[in-house]
């Protein structure tokens, strides 16, 4: 299911940002790539850079020096092809437009019919298992409902890079691991590639293929870590097996080490 | 049902009040309100009706649209621009409190007395509610709905119609006033300048001694404002029925 291509490739990346008269690095010597298919996570300590990581790869915000590149173009503003969940749902979604409304309007551009359009978006709004909320409003839906929605948008999109920011933050325990099970089923269906950044350490261990730790203040790439987990996994029996305690550990390890290591 | 009767009640006591207060007086210029009511039936229920009363509502109506479109269009320009709004920042101040009505001398030396004029008074008085509440709107459009509009790349009309979308609860308290306003403008533009019309027949009323039938042009001008405010109130909420929702405020009774 992953293939050798370099989906996502990240040289050389730095950030600043001029807060009066000083700049700030936020991002540096970021390596990176993410190949076709796969699902990597991000994780990190917060400050450490992770949501201005996927606001440059999405083309929101431009790097101050480095190379993006997109399926082997340049990032300079949005990308095609490209999806987003963001943390703030009840933000991300237009609350005067109907669930099938919100869902339907980035696939407006690709010059689909109408009946088209429809037929996927009914598609990803059951893939949701929200088949029967179509013309519900946002915010007549809990916050579980509302991310699913933003994920039915995303989905029926076929994007060919998914950027997740924080998508489970702000959600219940157990709504978040169902949707995390969601995720990671649906990603299997639509065979899409994930950049998933969390600062839910088991969160990233579950989802990913891989987890890269990114270092607090300024240290590029902590460490990059595979997943050696099976393709199918568990809210239960992945989450207590020793291999996944292992791995948590690891991460943990990695994004601990970085304030001691810089003092 | 309780409400409306709450609403009714106090209208109906005080007319009923100025009904019996009324009914014995001699006074000129405060005559009984029967004697206004049985005039307001002869003067307003006839061909006034469509040489006063539509012709102002007509020019309201021309002066509200005219402004809303100016005052939106602008207001998205400023409020989407910062560049917009630093340039315009110190003019829209000046404009904003000059007050409308000193329009009148100069436009009736510089367009006449015509149509044109009136229409004009009103749309320069009211553009500005509308225009500086249109700014405010969309220059605080939420972020992260502007992120997920780009980062899909929504073609730029799309992403600008949202905007407008999202404003549209600022936007309808600018206009709110705005037609408050045009109200106002209407019927002092007609007492100065005009022919016909609300505000031309009670002054010309007036003039003429005609006080039961001055008292039922203010009644009716009062009248024509609370129906235009109700009409108005049933389009916002039609309009705003999301915006009530997503902010967690229920369905409100009149």
């Amino acid at each position: 299911m992953v293939s050798d291509h370099a989906l996502l490739q990240i040289t050389g990346l730095h950030k600043s940002y001029r807060a009066r008269e000083r700049s700030v690095d936020v991002l540096t010597a970021i390596d990176l790539s993410v190949r076709d298919g796969e699902f990597a996570t991000v994780v990190g300590t917060s400050g450490c850079g992770k949501t201005t990581l996927l606001k440059i790869v999405a083309g929101l915000v431009p790097a101050t020096s480095g190379e993006v590149l997109f399926d082997g173009s340049p990032v300079t503003g949005p990308p095609p092809g490209l999806g987003v969940v963001f943390q703030e749902y009840g933000r991300s979604l237009f609350p005067w437009k109907t669930v099938r409304q919100n869902v339907e309007l980035p696939l407006r551009r690709n010059g689909s019919s109408r009946a088209q359009r429809r037929g996927t978006v009914d598609e990803a709004l059951d893939a949701v298992g929200l088949g029967k909320a179509a013309d519900a409003y946002p915010w007549q839906l809990s916050g579980g409902m509302q991310q699913r929605v933003a994920i039915a948008r995303a989905v029926a999109y076929r994007p060919r890079l998914l950027l997740m920011d924080e998508p489970f933050s702000a959600v219940d325990a157990q709504t978040r691991g169902d949707l995390e099970d969601l995720v990671a089923g649906l990603r299997r269906r639509f065979r899409m590639t994930v950049l998933f950044v969390t600062h839910d350490i088991d969160e990233a261990v579950y989802l990913g293929d891989r987890v890269i730790v990114l270092g607090a203040s300024v240290s590029g790439v902590q460490a990059d870590i595979p997943v050696t987990l099976p393709a199918d996994r568990d809210q239960i029996t992945t989450r207590s097996s020793a291999d996944f305690g292992r791995l948590r550990a690891e991460v943990w390890a990695q994004v601990r080490r970085t304030p001691l290591e810089k003092a | 049902m309780k409400a409306v009767g709450y609403a009714l009640a106090l209208p109906v006591i005080l007319l009923t009040t100025w009904w019996v207060a009324s009914a014995e007086s001699t006074n000129v210029f405060a005559p009984p309100l029967r004697t206004i009511a049985e005039a307001f039936g002869d003067v307003w229920f006839s061909g006034r009706f469509t040489r006063d009363v539509l012709p102002s509502l007509g020019r309201l109506a021309a002066g509200f649209a005219i402004a809303l479109a100016a005052g939106m269009g602008v207001g998205f320009v400023v409020g989407r621009w910062k560049l917009a709004r630093d340039l315009t920042a110190p003019i829209l101040a000046f404009f904003r409190v000059l007050p409308a009505p000193v329009l009148i001398p100069v436009l009736l030396v510089a367009v006449g007395i015509g149509d044109t004029t009136k229409i004009v008074v009103i749309a320069a008085g009211a553009v500005w509610p509308i225009l500086l509440s249109t700014a405010d709107g969309v220059s605080a459009v939420d972020e992260v709905a502007q992120e997920t509009a780009a980062a899909y790349r929504l073609p730029t009309r799309t992403r600008y119609a949202l905007l407008l979308r999202a404003a549209t609860p600022q936007i309808s308290a600018g206009a709110r006033q705005a037609l408050g306003l045009s109200i106002i403008l209407m019927v002092v533009s007609e007492m100065l300048m005009s022919t016909d019309g609300l505000g031309f027949t009670v002054v010309q009323f007036q003039r003429s001694f005609a006080i039961p039938q001055m008292w039922s042009g203010v009644l009716l001008i009062g009248i024509v404002g609370f129906i235009l405010a109700k009409l108005f109130e049933l389009v916002e909420r039609r309009v705003l029925r999301w915006h009530r929702g997503h902010t967690g405020q229920g369905e409100q009774s009149w």
